[in-house]
C-alpha cells in the first residue's frame, strides 16, 4: 500500500491538474473536482483492486463508475496518473480532437472510462448492471460508483436504489458526495433533501458514513468498513462529506466554482497553495 | 406475378418471444431484461428455462436502460422488452447517453409499437421511435414484418455487436415469410417484381404493400415491393435499383410521415436520383383508441391507401 505521505503528495498534485486543466480552457467544473480528489485518490491507489492495463469488461478486477461526470478534472487526473493514459494528454482536456472531452466517455477510446456520464442520474443504474454482470460471471470484486448529492434530485436514482436493495445488490458501493452544493445554490436551498442516510436506510441499504471526506486516513477507514459490509445481502452507501473546492481557500464552502474557472491571478494563488509534489503535467 | 399466401396469423411479438428463447439455448451471454411486460413481450419460455439470466427490473424503464449498459460491462448482450413507447421516448437520454454514446452492446426490444396496439390509445401509441431511435449515431433501427421474421431478427442481432433497435408490434399479422429465411440486417428483400412503382414497406405495411400489389396488377400496374425491415442502416443500393426500373415509389410505414422510414428513402432519393414519392404513414398526428383495423382504416395506413398514393406517384412521373 502506499504510504500517507505519498497519497497527500498525489492529492496535492491531482489539485494542481485540476486548477491548471479547467484555468486552460477556462471552462469545467472545480469545486466538486478539488472536494472528490482525496476520495478518487484513495479509491485508485488503495481501495480498488485493479489489473494492469484496461480492458472494458473489467473482469477479475473490481469497477468504478463516475456518475456525476462534470467532475472529468479529477477523474482524468486520477486515472492518467494511477497509469491509464499518459499524464501529459491532461493538457488536451477539452481541446478539439481530445480524448478528455468535457464530460468522460467511452467514445473517444480514453482508457479507465466504462460509460458516458454527464447527463446526471444515470450512473448507479449502470454500475448495477455491472455488479449484476460480476455475479452472473462469478467473480468476486466489488463495483463502485460515485454521485453528487444534488444528483439524488434526479429520479432515476431512485428506481436505482429500490432496485439493488429489493435484489440484493450486495457487490455494489455506491458513494455520495455530500457537499451540500449545486449550480443555484446549496442543497437546501435549491431543493431540500432531507436526511439522505435515512433514505438510503428506508430504501434497504446499509449505510457508511465518512465525516471527514477530505481526510484521506478517514477515508481509508470508512471505505474499508464499507468493503466489509459488502456480501451481506444489502448494496453500501457511502456518505462522504466533503467541502466543494477544498484545497484553495477561495473555493471553498461556497457553489460559486462548480463551474467556473479561476483567471490567472485565481490561478497562480490556487497554485501557491498547493506547491508541486510528483511534477506538473 | 408472384403472390404471396399464408396458412395463420400470428403476432410479431411472438416471434421475439421464440427468438429470444432460442438464444436462451444456444448463447449463454444472452440476458433478458424487463419492466413489467413479461406477458406482453412473450419472454415466458426464456424466462422459464434461464431464470438466472432474467432481469425483472419492475417499471422503472430508465433504470433498466442503465442496468442493461451495465451488464454489457463483463461481456453480457442484454435484451431489453417493454412497450415501444417505454423503450424510445421515455428513455431516450438514457438510451442516448449511457447506450448509444457509450457503444453499448445492448439490444432494445421494443412491442406494441404504432397504432395496431389499438383500444389503449395514443399514451402507448407512439409513431415517432424510428425516428427518434435512428437519429441516434451507431443505433440500427429494424421494424420487422411477421413473426418469422422477427423470430430471425432476435437472433441475428444477438451476433451483432453495437446497439440495436428492434420494433414490432401487438396484433396477429399474416406470416408469409419463410421460417427458414436468414435474417441479414440491412439488407433489404424484394418480394415483388415490377416495372411502374417501388414500393418500399416496414413493418405490418409489408403485407399491407403486397395486398396492394395485387389490387394495382388488377388495374395493369406493376408494382415492386420490397420489405425494408432494416431502417438503419437503409439498403441504398436495393432502393436504387429498383427506382432506376419504376421511376416512381410509394413508402409505407406504421409510424409518422416526419421522421420516419419514407424520410430517410427521400434523403437517398434527393442526393443519387430525384424523383417522384408519396408517403403512406401518419402525418404529424397522434393516435387514439380504437380496433388496429378502424385505426389502421381511419389514418390510411392499409393496402387501400397505398394503392391511392401508388396511382397518384404515377402520374406525377
Amino acid at each position: 500500500m502506499p504510504s500517507t505521505q505519498y497519497l497527500n503528495d498525489l492529492t496535492i498534485q491531482v489539485r494542481r491538474d485540476i486548477l491548471r486543466m479547467v484555468h486552460k480552457v477556462n471552462s469545467g467544473h472545480p469545486g466538486g473536482s478539488l472536494g472528490c480528489t482525496e476520495f478518487l485518490v484513495a479509491l485508485y491507489n488503495v481501495i480498488m483492486t485493479r489489473k494492469e492495463g484496461f480492458n472494458m469488461d473489467g473482469i477479475g478486477e473490481d469497477l468504478f463508475f463516475l456518475s456525476n461526470g462534470h467532475i472529468s478534472p479529477v477523474f482524468y487526473s486520477v486515472l492518467a496518473r494511477a497509469g491509464y493514459f499518459p499524464v501529459e494528454e491532461l493538457s488536451t482536456f477539452r481541446l478539439i480532437d481530445s480524448r478528455l472531452q468535457g464530460h468522460p466517455t467511452t467514445h473517444e477510446g480514453l482508457p479507465g472510462v466504462r460509460i458516458a456520464s454527464g447527463s446526471l442520474g444515470q450512473g448507479m443504474s449502470v454500475a448495477i448492471g455491472a455488479a449484476q454482470a460480476k455475479k452472473l460471471n462469478g467473480d468476486k470484486h466489488l463495483v463502485y460508483s460515485l454521485h453528487g448529492d444534488g444528483e439524488l434530485q434526479e429520479g432515476q436514482n431512485w428506481e436505482a436504489i429500490m432496485y439493488a436493495s429489493a435484489k440484493k445488490v450486495d457487490n455494489l458501493i455506491s458513494v455520495v458526495d455530500l457537499n451540500g452544493q449545486q449550480i443555484d445554490g446549496s442543497t437546501d436551498h435549491v431543493l431540500p433533501m432531507g436526511s439522505i442516510k435515512q433514505k438510503f436506510e428506508a430504501f434497504g441499504w446499509t449505510v457508511v458514513e465518512i465525516e471527514e471526506g477530505n481526510n484521506i486516513v478517514s477515508i481509508l477507514e470508512g471505505m474499508s468498513e464499507a468493503k466489509s459490509k459488502t456480501g451481506q445481502g444489502k448494496p453500501v452507501c457511502v456518505l462522504l462529506k466533503t467541502v466543494m473546492g477544498h484545497g484553495v481557500d477561495f473555493m471553498m464552502y461556497t457553489h460559486a466554482w462548480h463551474g467556473k474557472a479561476p483567471n490567472d491571478e485565481q490561478l497562480a494563488v490556487g497554485l501557491s497553495q498547493n506547491p508541486e509534489t510528483l511534477g506538473d503535467y | 406475378m408472384k403472390t404471396y399466401t399464408y396458412t395463420e396469423k400470428k403476432d410479431t411479438r411472438s416471434g421475439f418471444g421464440a427468438g429470444l428463447a432460442e438464444l436462451g439455448r444456444t448463447n449463454p451471454n444472452v440476458v433478458a431484461l424487463c419492466a413489467d411486460l413479461i406477458g406482453s413481450l412473450k419472454m415466458e419460455k426464456f424466462i422459464e428455462e434461464n431464470p438466472e439470466r432474467f432481469f425483472q427490473i419492475g417499471i422503472a424503464e430508465a433504470n433498466m436502460m442503465g442496468i442493461a449498459a451495465g451488464l454489457t460491462i463483463g461481456g453480457k448482450i442484454p435484451f431489453t422488452g417493454t412497450f415501444a413507447n417505454f423503450s424510445t421516448g421515455r428513455v431516450y437520454d438514457q438510451i442516448r447517453q449511457s447506450i448509444a454514446y457509450s457503444g453499448k452492446n445492448v439490444k432494445i426490444c421494443a412491442s406494441h409499437a404504432g397504432l395496431t396496439l389499438g383500444e389503449d390509445g395514443a399514451t402507448h401509441q407512439i409513431l415517432e421511435d424510428i425516428g427518434l431511435m435512428k437519429m441516434l449515431p451507431g443505433m440500427t433501427v429494424i421494424n420487422t414484418c411477421d413473426y418469422n421474421q422477427t423470430k430471425a431478427a432476435t437472433i441475428a442481432i444477438a451476433d451483432y455487436e453495437g446497439p440495436v433497435y428492434l420494433r414490432f408490434g401487438r396484433p396477429t399479422v399474416p406470416v408469409f415469410t419463410p421460417a427458414d429465411q436468414t435474417f441479414e440486417i440491412g439488407k433489404a428483400i424484394k418480394l415483388t417484381e415490377g416495372t411502374d412503382v417501388t414500393i418500399v414497406a416496414t413493418g405490418h405495411l409489408v403485407w399491407e404493400a403486397l395486398e396492394a400489389s395485387k389490387m394495382l396488377f388488377e388495374k395493369g400496374i406493376s408494382a415492386e415491393v420490397i420489405n425494408i425491415h432494416t431502417i438503419k442502416p437503409l439498403d441504398e443500393t436495393a432502393i436504387l435499383e429498383s427506382v432506376a426500373k419504376t421511376g416512381s415509389i410509394v413508402t409505407a410505414e406504421e409510424h409518422n410521415i416526419i421522421g420516419g422510414l419514407g424520410e430517410s428513402v427521400a434523403r437517398v432519393l434527393a442526393l443519387h436520383k430525384p424523383m417522384p414519392q408519396e408517403f403512406v404513414g401518419t402525418n404529424d398526428t397522434f393516435g387514439e383508441s380504437g380496433t388496429p383495423a378502424q385505426l389502421m382504416e381511419k389514418y390510411g395506413l392499409n393496402a387501400a391507401s397505398i394503392v391511392l398514393k401508388a396511382e397518384s406517384v404515377i402520374k406525377r412521373k
